[in-house]
């Protein structure tokens, strides 16, 4: 067993750091659709935008201040997206149209970024000083990933106390469970929902350039981070945090520990991971509490 | 997620049944103009207009789901697929005769439909929609790994569909236009009889309130399982009519955006009406192949636009625009 773990060390570890990334972008579309109820198929174009500031600003080499600015740019950039797609789903009404929406602007946005950044993939360098390596149980192992780790771990422990232990949190969850009695107790929901979303946003945009050093950029990911953000929250559970968390560990290991133990299956594992959590639990696996499926 | 469909469609439908003698005239006329088509179009507008007949009966096929039965779907590539390659697998080693390739591949889908359906209905709503996405992606992963369908280069070689047994191969796009719009034509009818029929209207019931269905002592389940097998179905000959005029298929018409395109082409039609999302067909298809060289190249942008716009203009999709009154109590917002 131990053996086993030693030669799957670096497997389990690249795991977890696409877990990390995946959580940081996938949590905002969880809350998003737990409390306005809106399945933003523009999510993954949020994502790729934030790895494209990292393709300006960061590109081939850039010192840890460059990178963490650039962070903080592509954040404040997600915030605003995310502020202008709240205001646009606002007043519309059912799941199929907003899908229509929010298809329609990511289709737009697709088409924008591969114009200005060309369709090519773009590469994005770790940080200077974290672009080395170091040892993990005595294997090899990059720095940058330990931090992805790290960054995910802490924005999901803030987030935590955030919504757990805050005025602010509780608002939000309540909105979660019942927003029609938010409403009643005198609190401006549309507020809250705005900020879900362009706070969702913002943590999108983060993460998708925190994954840039490992993903790259280039047209298509934006469906490819999508497609596993919304496997994610299904199997977690919408609008829960928890299951956002437990969703991206089950998903970053599927993908990277799948292809490395059966490779000819690993393709279908994802979504055959997905449906069978469905069927067996329609709700997923750590569903919102208060929270109808 | 059913109330929030119930609402964007439930009036289309009622619309539909008002009237017959003028719509059968309507329906008619487009017949005529459409089998006259080649006579009047070149060699290329007439491809395009096979390509556009064979997605709009996989529009339709969403629909009978999405629409009429208030399933949201972004599965019905995998049938769509299943006969595609079953017509494709036919044509390579048994027979290049169309209507074999037709009847293989339609009962090949919905032998897949009825299956996997048997599982998939159990769920409704956003659950139905992910279930119905693992589903097409799982068969798209397939296609892609398996040998036998030629892999991610696809299943090439398919020779040039026949009429009669023995007859001469179709080689001039008209020929095969007519044979695409025959198949469109008999998925067009066999939909309009099933949502007139009374398991049309237990469809329409379970879309408008299960539990209500439930209630009177119904069942619901074997009328999705019906609805879902049907879609199959009609999907799987459209896969057949997309091999006759394409003679390739290949992973990439299993892709997740060609479901999504599907899906949205029904709700900017119209969910629930059956002419509405095959004009969503037509626009989604012109919008995506063959604008897209009038506007650099930005072919997805404009048709991003197109469906942004219609959010915001047509609330009930290309249908509502043929039925300005809306009743009051369609409007309730849906919980979930």
């Amino acid at each position: 067993m131990l053996d086993w773990f030693d030669a799957y060390t670096g497997t389990v570890l690249n795991g977890l750091a696409l877990a990390a990334v995946l959580f940081v972008i996938a949590v905002g579309l969880s809350l998003v659709f737990g409390t306005m109820d809106v399945l933003n198929l523009a999510h993954g174009s949020v994502s790729l935008v934030g790895a494209y500031v990292g393709v300006a600003m960061v590109g081939d080499s850039a010192s840890i201040a460059a990178f963490v600015a650039a962070v903080l740019v592509a954040s404040a950039i997600g915030l605003v997206l995310g502020g202008v797609l709240a205001a646009m789903t606002a007043k519309v009404s059912g799941h199929l149209r907003q899908a229509l929406l929010t298809l329609g602007v990511a289709l737009i946005a697709g088409d924008v970024l591969a114009e200005v950044f060309g369709s090519d993939v773009k590469r994005v360098r770790a940080p200077e000083g974290l672009d080395g390596s170091t040892e993990v149980l005595g294997t090899p192992y990059p720095v940058y990933r330990l931090v992805m780790v790290g960054v995910g771990l802490a924005v999901a422990v803030l987030l935590y106390l955030v919504l757990e232990r805050t005025r602010l949190g509780a608002i939000v969850r309540a909105t979660v469970a019942d927003r029609d009695m938010v409403e009643a107790v005198g609190i401006r929901t549309t507020l809250v929902l705005g900020g879900v979303f362009a706070g969702g946003a913002a943590l999108a945009a983060a993460g998708g350039l925190l994954a840039a050093p490992v993903l790259g950029a280039q047209p298509g990911l934006d469906d490819t981070i999508l497609l596993l953000a919304l496997v994610v929250i299904v199997i977690g559970g919408l609008g829960s945090l928890r299951g956002a968390l437990l969703g991206a560990v089950l998903v970053g290991q599927v993908q990277v520990l799948g292809v490395a133990l059966l490779p000819e299956l690993a393709s279908f594992m994802l979504f055959g991971a997905m449906g069978l959590v469905l069927l067996l639990r329609p709700a997923g696996l750590l569903p919102a509490p208060g929270r109808r499926a | 997620m059913s109330a929030d469909v119930q609402e964007v469609t439930a009036p289309l439908v009622g619309g539909s049944r008002r009237r017959p003698a003028w719509r059968l005239l309507a329906a008619g006329v487009v017949v005529v103009v459409l089998a006259l088509l080649p006579l009047m179009l070149a060699a290329y507008p007439i491809g395009l207009m096979s390509r556009i007949l064979a997605f709009a009966l996989l529009v339709l096929s969403v629909d009978l789901l999405t629409g009429v039965t208030g399933l949201p779907t972004l599965g019905q590539v995998a049938y769509f697929g299943t006969g595609a390659y079953t017509a494709g697998l036919v044509g390579v080693h048994v027979t290049s005769n169309a209507p074999a390739q037709l009847v293989a591949g339609t009962l090949a889908a919905a032998l897949v439909a009825l299956v996997t359906g048997a599982v998939v209905v159990r769920t409704s709503g956003i659950v139905f929609l992910m279930v119905t996405l693992a589903v097409g992606e799982l068969a798209h992963q397939a296609v892609d790994s398996l040998a036998f369908t030629g892999g991610t280069n696809g299943l090439v070689g398919i020779p040039p569909i026949t009429l009669l047994p023995g007859g001469e191969p179709l080689l001039l796009s008209g020929f095969v236009y007519w044979w695409v719009l025959v198949v469109f034509l008999l998925g067009a009818a066999v939909a309009a009889v099933v949502v007139a029929s009374p398991l049309g209207r237990s469809m329409r019931g379970v879309r408008d309130g299960e539990t209500r269905l439930r209630a009177l002592g119904q069942e619901t389940y074997p009328v999705k399982l019906s609805a879902f097998v049907v879609a199959g179905a009609l999907a799987g000959a459209a896969g057949t009519a997309w091999v006759a005029q394409a003679r390739f298929i290949s992973p990439g018409d299993l892709a997740f955006d060609v479901s999504a395109f599907a899906l949205l082409a029904v709700v900017l039609g119209g969910a629930g009406s059956l002419w509405g999302p095959v004009l969503g067909a037509a626009v989604v298809i012109v919008a995506r192949d063959e604008l897209s060289s009038y506007v650099g190249g930005l072919g997805s942008m404009l048709l991003g636009a197109i469906f942004v716009v219609a959010v915001y203009l047509l609330p009930r999709g290309i249908a509502g625009v043929a039925r300005v009154r809306r009743p009051a109590w369609t409007r309730s917002r849906g919980t979930a």
